[in-house]
């Protein structure tokens, strides 16, 4: 395990480093004093490393990454894990916009709550199934253009006025699985998605990803798995199927 | 009402004394036009299903079809054409936005056919390119202003560390079309093209073939909103990366490929589930400021080491030149312009028929505007959009331009004969379709032999022009536009150009 201080550093002084200890083999680097240093782990594509972020990482924390996991203990900020295609991002804090934007497979997990354009054009190709777990609550836009893969919105903790989700969410959806622990309004709903409480069966299929977000932050599987999930899901994967005249 | 029957556009002419009834032409037609009638054992065609594409007329092996538009397709008249009239009866029976493809094709002023050359006369010798000399080879990337050297023990060498760049021997490169616009055999084409040249052909927004990896070096990667097909091995796997935001067939939308076009081969590069459509937003969703532009623009560079280039491509609209500025000081190594003659594999008609600016203009303005802010060396700047001959290059690079990307010059040379119908898929010349049947027809062989030897032409005729100039390297001409003047130009277009008309001397 080798120990970085990133006190000072400039972000692309702070990403060399790293960059050159994962290139020489080192598999857990533990960054201490991060101050809103942008990209680390960008393109991380070692899939055993291991990274710890003491301290408040900067934007595009992730970006492109392709394997490792990713470990914040604290606030993250906007852009974690966009367009990754594989790895793990744990957060146990907050997190902020556009969060798993564009992800193609992978695992993000924030403990908090998070911004607005959560998970936007998310997609699926193959075994690549992206999976992006938020406890708390997010803003507008969640899953917007969504493709595939699954979104799970836990709202362990509400928005200012009691929402677990802002409005718009899956506005454009055409793929993947959307779950809400909560109660969404239909006018928080874009008009491609259909909202219908989670099944048993469905449960089961998520179960395992509840499981890993309680085992990073220490909470109850079976309790947050007792209350009411909605599940959305688009209405087609074809929604712009007849814009045209040919 | 009575149901409607579509004008023709096109008249096939079938000489009868000619035919042979080989059937070539009725076996080789993808959109079903010609037919043959055993009874009467004649060749027959239906018109209306022609799109004049000419490929029955290229094979056939007695020249006995003649292809040509219909003079009468619809009451001549100056206003309501018939282009008019019969995209009012599509809509008018299906109610869907017109698709086409290709560049605009409306008489907009080409302001390349408006301007003229310079040569030398007496005072100063012009330059033979066949016995001196002739640089035309182009550096994109950033350069720096000044060069610090190291001297030691009698060896001089380069202090300043140069910004990766991508080394052009021609000023042309092959634009963003993607597998999946265009066919793997035209990919290869232009591929290996650019690699026999020494320069570069683009991925476009589709992700990369495993047929084209081998061609990494003379590659450019392209990252779209979609991001189809981005992953951190895509952004190595090239010379360069370029972030799309927009193109000069479509500014301003995004794209959208329809669920039946996405078949096997098209959904493991674009990593996308078979029969899914491809919706690539019309913004960046990462990207709503120069800001959020710098920070994919340096994402990238930090997944690529540095290593590598990064561009940013955008639609020569109305603001350009301020957007530009912003796009080099976000960090760009270079920034690409696309005019509104840009083409395209399928686009709204009503986009790319009204929206954008000639990119003569663009160029002019944008390479006006960083020079004014002292920031033109940052990056280099690409124009595309309706470059046809060796001419508009020069006349490009002369109002400013570092080097062009050439698209539909490129695919004629494979054979194209402008038919707009790539949206279709049933590309009869084997280039803008996925149907092995018809992609066969294109000998990538043939199809790189032929797209090298027009840049190889082109090379010879911008030497010829440079030389004749009395100027022995493309970087003198580059933004030089004192080599350029207008013909019936308005004073402020003139101005806008930054030329003078012609008839003013120096």
């Amino acid at each position: 395990m080798v120990r970085v201080n990133a006190s000072g550093l400039h972000y692309r002084e702070l990403n060399a480093i790293v960059r050159e200890l994962l290139d020489n083999g080192e598999k857990e680097i533990e960054l201490h004093d991060v101050c809103g240093q942008r990209y680390i782990g960008a393109g991380l594509s070692v899939k055993d490393a291991v990274i710890r972020i003491y301290g408040t990482p900067g934007n595009d924390l992730g970006a492109f990454m392709n394997g490792g996991k990713i470990e914040v203990f604290a606030n993250s900020q906007d852009g974690i894990g966009n367009t990754a295609n594989d790895g793990i991002i744990v957060v146990h804090g907050d997190s902020g916009d556009i969060i798993g934007h564009s992800m193609r497979g992978g695992r993000i997990y924030v403990r908090g709550n998070a911004g607005y354009r959560v998970g936007i054009h998310m997609k699926s190709y193959g075994d690549s199934v992206p999976v992006l777990v938020i406890g708390g609550f997010v803003r507008d836009f969640l899953g917007e253009y969504m493709a595939g893969g699954l979104l799970i919105v836990l709202g362990l903790e509400k928005d200012e006025e009691g929402n677990v989700v802002g409005n718009f969410v899956g506005t454009g959806m055409h793929g993947g699985t959307l779950y809400i622990r909560g109660e969404v309004e239909d006018y928080q709903l874009g008009k491609e998605v259909k909202a219908e409480e989670a099944s048993p069966e469905d449960l089961v299929k998520i179960r395992p990803y509840i499981d890993e977000f309680c085992s990073f932050f220490g909470a109850e599987p079976d309790e947050i798995l007792s209350e009411r999930f909605l599940k959305l899901e688009p209405y087609t994967h074809r929604p712009y199927g007849k814009l045209y005249a040919y | 009402m009575a149901k409607r029957r579509s004008t023709a556009d096109f008249v096939l002419e079938r000489d009868d004394y000619k035919c042979i009834r080989c059937l070539a032409c009725v076996r080789v037609c993808s959109y079903g036009a010609n037919f043959y009638d055993e009874r009467e054992n004649m060749v027959f065609t239906e018109n209306r299903k022609c799109v004049g594409c000419h490929f029955c007329e290229a094979i056939c092996p007695t020249e006995a079809i003649v292809v040509q538009h219909n003079p009468l397709a619809i009451r001549w008249n100056a206003h309501w054409t018939s282009e008019v009239v019969t995209d009012i009866m599509k809509q008018a029976e299906t109610g869907g936005v017109l698709l086409t493809s290709m560049g605009n094709d409306k008489p907009y002023f080409t302001y390349f056919d408006r301007m003229v050359l310079n040569a030398s006369q007496v005072t100063n010798p012009s330059i033979d390119p066949l016995r001196e000399p002739m640089e035309i080879r182009t550096f994109i990337g950033k350069k720096p202003l000044s060069l610090e050297l190291e001297e030691s023990e009698g060896s001089v060498a380069l202090k300043t560390q140069i910004a990766p760049q991508l080394k052009l021997e021609v000023p042309i490169m092959f634009s963003a079309m993607s597998y999946g616009s265009i066919s793997l055999n035209a990919s290869k084409s232009l591929a290996k093209a650019a690699q026999t040249v020494g320069t570069y052909f683009n991925t476009g927004e589709g992700g990369l073939h495993k047929d084209l990896k081998e061609f990494g070096e003379n590659m450019i990667v392209q990252c779209a909103s979609g991001r189809f097909g981005v992953n951190v091995d895509y952004l190595n796997a090239g010379a360069a990366v370029e972030i799309k935001i927009g193109q000069g067939a479509k500014p301003g939308i995004g794209g959208h490929l329809p669920g039946e076009k996405v078949t096997e081969p098209i959904s493991e590069t674009r990593m996308i589930p078979v029969g899914t459509d491809a919706i690539s937003p019309a913004p960046h969703h990462d990207i709503y400021s120069i800001e959020d532009l710098r920070q994919l623009i340096y994402a990238i560079k930090e997944a690529t080491r540095y290593k590598k280039p990064v561009g940013v491509k955008i639609a020569a609209v109305h603001n350009v030149a301020p957007i530009a500025s912003g796009i080099v000081r976000a960090g760009a190594d270079f920034v690409v312009i696309d005019g509104i003659r840009g083409g395209t594999g399928a686009t709204p008609k009503v986009t790319r028929d009204n929206v954008g600016i000639p990119i003569e203009l663009a160029i002019a303005v944008v390479d006006k505007r960083l020079r004014d802010e002292g920031i033109r060396h940052l990056a280099s700047i690409i124009v595309a959009g309706g470059i046809r001959k060796s001419s508009d290059v020069i006349k490009a690079i002369a109002l400013g331009a570092d080097a062009v990307y050439i698209g539909t010059a490129a695919l004629v040379a494979l054979g194209c004969h402008l038919c707009q119908k790539c949206y279709m898929g049933k590309c009869n010349w084997g280039i803008a379709t996925q149907d092995p049947k018809l992609v066969r027809r294109l000998n990538p062989e043939i199809g790189a032999r032929r797209a090298a030897n027009l840049l190889r032409a082109w090379a010879l005729e911008i030497k010829e022009i440079l030389g004749g100039m009395g100027i022995n390297a493309i970087e003198s001409l580059r933004g030089n536009r004192d080599v350029l003047r207008g013909v019936g130009l308005q004073e402020h277009e003139l101005e806008i150009l930054g030329i003078k008309p012609a008839g003013e001397a120096w």
